[in-house]
């Protein structure tokens, strides 16, 4: 009897270390952006002041609101484009038979596998000749290499669930394949296109290489970017507190969407993985 | 089917199947509904890929007077080519020739097993603690998505300011349990590097792992484990010759997809190791030879060979897991 | 109205010959059901005749037209599907209006349609809700009313019964029934595997086995002069009991069948005698098993509640000699 508390109590044990492990960085962060002057210096594990000096110096920075500003705009219409293409393509690719289906999917999917550092050179020539260079159309137009595989094939994987008989009902009733995908299959879709869009976002506003190789001037930059770039007034001055605050303030808002959004989220990432 | 067949039979028989409009529409949409995205891929993904490979057999140079325009084919000296001295010695150049690309691999290789075999344990272990059904399951999930979310360049800075030598918390926590005597600067030093790079690693992907080897376990059926409770089977031994057997598909898919992550690594040894010999992966050092050193066309050969490296890894494993499965479903 | 031919069509799935030759007349305002045991076929020729698949080789025609090349749409057709297929966002009256709206009906003219339906159907109270919101029969009936407002020359039936329950299924069988009667110009093809709705809701049956017709017919055709043994034993329910060796022999066949309601207890010329094994007792009817010496007991009908008891010893005769069906070693009849 006494064993079953023993095993019980180191179980929840677990599980507080596992939720102290997995916050504590995060608590840690925003703990230390209410600090201001000199108790930076001081270790604390419980908050100790509350001041807003971080978050004005971020804001006052200069190009941070415009790389906040930045990244919404390349994430959001990476995502916009890239559920455009993969909503039609993963119709042609889950409800209509055609030889080489299989393998087309198969090779969508090895794109996602590339090293982006392997398409980095040639992608920097192209998008120099295209005039994108730091440019936001130059990151949304490189975004594409790896949201557009993941997306088309999670919608893949959901519009083949999708009831065979309401399709063939559809057709009966003369609806085209492009009314069966916006007036039949979409409004059926929409958590799977929440979910998707979500996760591809959320891909997007990390990335972190191709900005940090396509743009060059501040104005451009996105947030990952911005963040890593954060110095002091000297070379030796790290401005620690700055930087815990510009790490809030972009990862608070992600971090609540996860979190309203954890069912699909789950689903979404399992529905790429497991079942491919 | 022949004319005289049909003569005979005394039916009428179609030579050519009278194809119905329906099917040759729908073939022609799919076409139409596919080309834009192959054309996408092919312009972001293709054909970058091609010129890659192509400046790597190049002397390509972003310093030179008309850029990328001014590269001659030079064959396979970026990868290996050697040169005889005046005094008879010979030195051989090219990536395969250079120290720090096998430093780099090392690095990369040494990285991705750690965080994977780590990733792989710690994620099982969480995965079979929300896969078990208790108050505050809830709580569980939700707290080890927040690792995930945060951005990787996020995650560094964080990282970074709790390893710090002189204010981290990390120094401050060890040194009050005694497990350092002296405050160490884990992202700066050279011994220590790697263990920082892993510590954050490891933090942030396990959740990812976690899931999918739930979503592994949530799909046995739960009257096994009743079937083994009624048998009075150890749990432990449940695990291995019950448990494991039957997750195996989702672990191998989880491993796979991690493994490839973890060799093509770049943002988290660039933000939070810069300019550590015992961090560089091949990544790292590849975007370091194409853009800061002006050796592009080096660079190029790195990023090629690490894209045969995925590649090679790539469908080893899938060979692999097919040649198992075939044992299997005989 | 519409009359349909199918001459010699064929149906490949890859290299596997599903429909081997099939060559069918459906008359015009006919209730034709297809019916045979599973993977014989039904489905795959009622989806040729909508248009879903395409046919390998032959040729269907409605009303004299060839129609192979037209898509489902165009053939004039509607379909009832075995899981009612409603489109799960959309409201009863737009389920019915959709298709009518895709092809450009007027506002007017559709409301009309599909009010008309409604109430034939009786779901006029229904067409604002989901059809989550619906039982199983309430959906089947909009789907029916679906495929009414298509106003089709020829209605498709796949096996729509078959998710409903006991009690639902005969009470949606006399719906589709009535339908039948009050649009009696329209022509409906209707597929199940259940040979007692073949035999209330049709007009002809055609029995199909391994992707071939084993015989076309009136339902009563069927049953007393079935073609092969396979419709004889398909058709009727309980199944016919067969006879080979010295019982057929006596009716100098091969085999002979002849069904439990053809069959009484009598002591006058008993032809079988034997011990009853099992009885199953209906209330309408009794079953009673009777080991006469065969592989398979046979089975007899009495009226009511058999009185007959286990182990009882029964002398056994057709009712009338011709009512015993005889068969050759190809399973042909036998023409008395």
């Amino acid at each position: 009897m006494a064993w079953f508390y023993v095993k019980r109590t180191a179980f929840y044990l677990l599980v507080l270390a596992i939720i102290v492990e997995s916050v504590f960085p995060f608590y840690y962060a925003i703990l230390t952006s209410f600090k201001s002057g000199t108790s930076l210096f001081e270790v604390n594990y419980w908050p100790t002041m509350f001041s807003w000096d971080n978050y004005i110096a971020v804001f006052q920075n200069g190009s941070f609101p415009q790389n906040l500003l930045n990244s919404v705009i390349v994430a959001a219409l990476t995502v916009a484009l890239s559920l455009l293409f993969a909503v039609t393509a993963a119709y042609a690719l889950s409800r209509v038979r055609f030889r080489g289906r299989s393998a087309l999917l198969l090779t969508i999917l090895s794109v996602s596998m590339f090293p982006q550092v392997a398409v980095l050179a040639g992608l920097f020539e192209v998008i120099r000749a295209f005039g994108l260079f730091n440019t936001l159309w130059g990151l949304i137009f490189s975004y594409t290499i790896f949201t557009l595989p993941f997306t088309v094939w999670v919608l893949t994987t959901f519009m083949r669930d999708l009831p065979i008989e309401i399709e063939e009902a559809a057709i009966v009733d003369g609806a085209t394949p492009w009314v069966i995908i916006t007036k039949v299959f979409l409004p059926l879709m929409w958590p799977a296109l929440v979910t998707t869009g979500l996760l591809a976002f959320i891909a997007a506003w990390n990335e972190f290489l191709f900005a940090l190789t396509f743009t060059s001037s501040n104005a451009t930059r996105t947030v990952p970017v911005a963040i890593a770039l954060l110095s002091g007034a000297s070379q030796f001055e790290i401005p620690w507190g700055t930087i815990m605050a510009a790490s809030v303030i972009v990862t608070v808002p992600l971090v609540v969407l996860v979190l309203i959004f954890q069912r699909k989220i789950i689903s979404g990432l399992t529905a790429g993985g497991v079942k491919g | 089917m022949t004319t005289d067949s049909a003569a005979v039979a005394g039916t009428l028989s179609i030579e050519k199947p009278i194809k119905s409009e329906l099917f040759v529409s729908r073939a022609r949409a799919a076409m139409w509904f596919l080309v834009p995205m192959l054309v996408a891929l092919a312009v972001v993904a293709g054909w970058p890929l091609y010129r890659t490979i192509f400046f790597s057999f190049t002397d390509a140079k972003l310093s030179a007077p008309n850029g990328l325009a001014d590269a001659h084919w030079i064959g396979f000296k970026n990868y290996w080519s050697s040169v005889t001295l005046g005094s008879g010695k010979v030195v051989y150049t090219g990536v395969l020739a250079d120290k720090q690309w096998w430093n780099a691999a090392w690095n990369t290789a040494r990285f991705a097993v750690a965080s994977v075999v780590l990733e792989t344990v710690f994620g099982t272990i969480v995965a079979l603690v929300l896969n078990a059904e208790f108050p505050g399951r809830g709580i569980v999930r939700a707290a080890i998505l927040i690792p995930w979310a945060i951005p990787t360049i996020v995650s560094a800075k964080m990282w970074g300011w709790m390893l710090n030598d002189q204010f981290g918390i990390i120094n401050d926590l060890f040194m009050r349990l005694h497990l350092i005597d002296h405050k160490i600067a884990w992202a700066a030093t050279a011994d220590t590097a790697m263990y920082a790079v892993l510590a954050v690693d490891v933090w942030k992907t396990t959740p990812f792992m976690a899931l999918l080897i739930l979503a592994g376990l949530q799909m046995v059926p739960k009257d096994i484990y009743e079937a083994t409770a009624i048998d009075g089977v150890h749990p432990v031994k449940v695990f291995f010759r019950v448990t494991l057997p039957l997750v195996r598909p989702a672990l191998m898919v989880a491993v796979i997809f991690r493994l490839l992550d973890a060799l093509r690594i770049f943002d988290l040894i660039y933000v939070l190791t810069p300019n550590s010999d015992q961090t560089k992966t091949m990544s790292v050092l590849a975007r370091q030879n194409l853009f800061e050193f002006d050796k592009f066309a080096y660079g190029s050969a790195e990023s090629t060979l690490l894209f045969l490296l995925i590649a090679i890894v790539t469908i080893l494993y899938i060979w692999i897991g097919r040649v198992n499965l075939g044992g299997e479903n005989r | 109205m519409a009359e349909l031919v199918l001459k010699d069509v064929r149906k490949s799935f890859g290299a596997v010959e599903v429909i081997k030759g099939v060559s069918l007349d459906i008359r015009s305002g006919e209730f034709m059901v297809f019916v045979g045991p599973s993977g014989c076929g039904k489905s795959t020729l009622l989806r040729l005749i909508a248009g879903l698949e395409d046919i390998t080789s032959g040729t269907l025609s409605f009303d004299g037209q060839v129609v192979n090349s037209l898509s489902p749409s165009k053939r004039g057709i509607a379909m009832v599907f075995q899981s009612y297929a409603l489109y799960p966002h959309m409201t009863v009256f737009d389920n019915m209006a959709f298709g009518m709206q895709l092809s450009g009906g007027g506002k007017e003219e559709i409301k009309k349609r599909v009010e008309d339906a409604a109430k034939l159907l009786q779901i006029s109270q229904y067409l604002e809700r989901l059809p989550k919101q619906l039982s199983g029969g309430q959906r089947q009936r909009v789907a029916i009313g679906r495929a009414i407002v298509r106003d089709p020359k020829v209605f498709l039936f796949d096996e729509p019964l078959s998710n409903l329950d006991a009690a639902l299924r005969v009470a949606t069988r006399l719906e589709i029934a009535k339908l039948h009667h009050s649009m009696d110009n329209v022509t409906m093809i209707y597929v199940t595997h259940d040979q007692v709705e073949a035999m209330t809701l049709a007009d002809r049956i055609c029995v199909l086995r391994d992707g071939l017709i084993e015989q076309v017919g009136t339902p009563l055709e069927l049953y007393n002069n079935p073609q092969s043994l396979f419709v004889a034993g398909f058709i009727g329910s309980p199944k016919m009991n067969f006879l080979n060796g010295q019982f057929a022999d006596a009716y100098k066949a091969s085999t002979i069948g002849i069904r439990s309601e053809h069959i009484q207890v009598t002591d006058t010329d008993p032809m079988w005698k034997g011990q009853v094994v099992h009885s199953e007792k209906l209330g309408s009817d009794s079953y009673i098993f009777v080991d006469i010496g065969a592989p398979e007991p046979i089975i007899v009908r009495q009226n009511g509640t058999t009185s007959k008891q286990l182990g009882e010893t029964l002398n056994l005769a057709p009712m009338t000699p011709g009512l015993v069906h005889r068969f050759d070693q190809a399973g042909k009849p036998l023409v008395h």
